[in-house]
């Protein structure tokens, strides 16, 4: 019998951003590429680095607070709150009652239009457009809310260490109760058009699977470790804030629609958040301090000159945030190290593409919801 | 052929009769498809994008004449002004080839459309052969422009393409192949007319009910198989127009723009102008095939009337292929292929031999 020739083929390189339209900003991914297999891939990363850690050595500790707006951008209130948490850690500052309700209220507004975004663009890479549009419809209402209590709609240092640069504004809680009844509907929208459409499905279920102990090992945080079946959330698991008080669940992927920690699961659970978030959003409206007339800057201490060193985590809608200062008694920080959720997210995306199509490669990077501002900080 | 006569008689009343005169109402005649693709493609850049608006919920353009309707117009100019580049890497040859090639596709399929009992560029009785066949230049076009880019974007654009074209002509020639059987005839101007007296004769209910020798009002029996078919043409037509959920090989998300990435100016408008063409031809093959062509669904209809009727059902489809991309997702490359090979060729045999089977149990 003559051995069938084999046909000579050639692995090809192909330069997939820093301007391609699906890497999610300036992300620069090198995947060798056998034919339409992926045989690896390389992030590059570092076109958006700003020098936030050298900068943050230079400023004042409220100073910083802009800074970190910079790094996720796509959800500045949440990281906001992962960094003045971390200051009144370490000056043991008391924060009114008042303030931890609104942050807390704002944090998951936050989270609602930052899942929002990932789930649209999610769409988006997989080639449906529609959903996309109404969700910018909806997080636009939640910019509203934002921009009538401290004036800014995306960058909005708006949090500060042991309070808050305005009051809420009168508007905000009616506008509030409203939509959550329309995000609901929105919410119950996107399953139907999305979620759970066929194609999608299809395209997702499957793709991209990364296992537990991997993404434990792999530093991995947020929707990209819950999808995989892991219940870690640091509201729950270390609660900080006034996070103990509400009554949400951990969602967590399901092996019901698709496998375990697959591109799908990572879509699902940010599908349940939103919903948890809005059951948080609701019980807020129920126990804010309606009569409460502090004033949310009373608690601002005069002198910021914290000593020692902390690490602080907070849940970002990315994953966990974390932060190591370290003080010296100077106005300025001797050193702040974030931790950022989308870099060591970022980091599994050669692991679990390998062997699938250049289609998946880019619904995988889509469900692990980048920001670049973050990663290169 | 009445409308050529007039126009050579026109011209050799103004020159004089012979050659010149015949060559000349010749490219007028040919003409007139080209004006209607033109004006066609101003209305359906502006539905695609009044439509897009009415699904996503916001207005679309609204700056540019009354309510935007001048936009289409306004985009054409700024192509025609833009910079016609030529990558250094690219094969210019091929390059400058592609668009003109996938633009006389599209076109030359126009020549045997029937837009009514009056009006068929030229009455040919392998109408539907002609159709399929002209159709496959298509892919020859992509191909020319993925290889001749020398863009690896491109490159993958035009082999997914071309694998994607080649497949589906198989289904798309089993659902025509159907209508043919039933109808017994190749040619779509025959074909349009047996399908007159109303909605009832359509051959998506099984065709002409009131003659003997096509089974008589029996032949409700084949809507079923009609039905089939109906659908596998129209998912083979989506795929082979490269609409959404096929939109594989210019996959915005992975291919930037696939096998026109390279593409600028008036050439892109071109592929551009191709593409709408191709989904009014689609369209108005499907309505000609299964929707009765020009004639009406209530009772028969007079020439003029029908060119109404058969852009009519054209436009619907153009409006469905539309509505479809802004709702669905795409599909991956491999589901893609299993689409075709797994679903609609096995459907569209058992078309195929279901109609012949009944059609002569019938007669």
């Amino acid at each position: 019998m003559v051995e069938p020739r084999r046909l000579h083929t050639e692995e090809m390189v192909l330069n997939v951003g820093p301007q391609h339209p699906s890497t999610h900003g300036v992300l620069r991914l090198e995947v060798i590429l056998d034919g339409e297999l992926v045989v690896d891939v390389i992030p590059h990363i570092g076109y958006l680095h700003r020098c936030f850690e050298k900068h943050a050595e230079h400023m004042t500790y409220p100073q910083v607070i802009p800074y970190v707006d910079r790094m996720d951008y796509i959800a500045a209130m949440s990281g906001e709150h992962g960094y003045v948490t971390a200051v009144e850690r370490m000056m043991n500052i008391e924060v009114p009652e008042k303030v931890e309700y609104i942050r807390v209220l704002f944090a998951e507004l936050q989270r609602i239009a930052s899942h929002s975004i990932a789930i649209g663009t999610y769409g988006l890479d997989a080639g449906a457009f529609t959903p996309f549009l109404y969700l910018f419809r909806d997080r636009e209402t939640i910019l509203e809310m934002f921009e009538k209590t401290c004036g800014a709609r995306f960058l909005y240092n708006y949090m500060w260490i042991g309070g808050l640069s305005h009051d809420l504004h009168p508007d905000v809680l009616p506008m509030c109760r409203e939509f959550v009844k329309q995000s609901r509907a929105t919410h119950k929208e996107i399953n139907n058009l999305l979620t759970f459409n066929h194609i999608f499905m299809e395209r997702t279920a499957g793709i991209g699977v990364l296992d537990p102990q991997v993404a434990i090992n792999g530093g991995a945080s947020g929707p990209m470790l819950r999808a995989c079946g892991v219940k870690w959330d640091v509201r729950k698991n270390d609660p900080y804030s006034i996070y103990d008080r509400f009554d949400f669940d951990v969602a967590v992927g399901s092996s019901e629609y698709a496998t375990l920690g697959d591109s799908f699961n990572r879509h699902w659970v940010r599908m349940q958040e939103w919903e948890q978030s809005l059951n948080i959003i609701e019980q807020i409206l129920e126990q804010y301090p309606i009569n409460d007339t502090t004033d949310v800057q009373s608690a601002i201490p005069k002198r910021i000159k914290p000593d020692g060193e902390i690490y602080s985590r907070t849940e970002t809608p990315r994953g966990e945030l974390g932060f190591y200062i370290v003080g010296k008694g100077d106005v300025k920080p001797w050193r702040v190290k974030p931790r950022s959720p989308a870099f060591s997210n970022l980091s599994l995306l050669p692991l679990i593409s390998r062997g699938y199509l250049i289609a998946d490669l880019i619904v995988i990077l889509g469900s692990i919801d980048i920001v670049l501002g973050e990663i290169d900080r | 052929m009445q409308i050529l006569q007039a126009i050579y008689e026109f011209f050799a009343g103004l020159l004089k009769p012979g050659m010149l005169s015949l060559l000349l109402s010749i490219l007028v005649y040919a003409a007139i498809p080209l004006v209607f693709i033109l004006l066609y493609a101003l209305v359906a850049i502006l539905g695609e994008m009044k439509i897009s608006a009415w699904l996503q919920d916001r207005l679309g353009p609204m700056r540019t004449g009354p309510k935007g309707t001048l936009q289409p117009i306004a985009d054409i100019m700024k192509l025609l002004q833009k910079e016609d580049t030529t990558p250094t890497a690219a094969d210019r040859t091929l390059y400058q080839l592609a668009p003109w090639v996938i633009f006389i596709g599209a076109y030359a399929a126009f020549a045997v459309l029937p837009f009514s009992a009056v009006y068929i560029g030229a009455r040919i009785n392998t109408g539907v052969f002609y159709i399929l066949s002209i159709g496959s230049l298509t892919v020859v076009s992509i191909l020319l422009a993925g290889w001749g880019s020398n863009n690896k974007y491109s490159l993958i654009g035009a082999m997914r393409s071309v694998a994607q074209i080649i497949s589906y002509e198989i289904p798309v020639a089993l659902a025509v192949l159907t209508v043919v059987l039933v109808a017994g005839s190749m040619d779509l101007q025959t074909i349009a007319n047996l399908q007159g007296g109303g909605i009832q004769n359509w051959f998506l209910f099984g065709g002409p009910k009131r003659i003997a020798g096509f089974g008589g009002s029996m032949n409700i029996v084949l809507t079923p198989v009609m039905l089939i078919a109906f659908a596998i043409y129209f998912v083979g037509s989506l795929a082979e127009t490269n609409r959404v959920p096929f939109d594989v090989p210019e996959a915005e998300s992975e291919l930037v723009a696939g096998y026109h990435t390279e593409y600028s100016g008036m050439k892109f408008a071109i592929f551009f102008l191709a593409e709408y063409a191709s989904m009014f031809a689609v369209g108005s093959i499907a309505a000609t095939l299964f929707l009765g062509g020009w004639q009406s669904p209530f009772g028969y209809t007079s020439a003029t009337i029908g060119i109404f009727w058969f852009i009519l059902k054209g436009l619907a489809f153009v409006f469905v292929q539309m509505w479809i991309r802004w709702t669905l997702p795409r599909l991956r490359v491999d589901q893609v292929m299993n689409v075709c090979w797994k679903v609609l060729i096995p459907f569209g045999l058992v078309a195929v031999v279901a109609a012949s089977v009944l059609t002569v149990a019938l007669k």
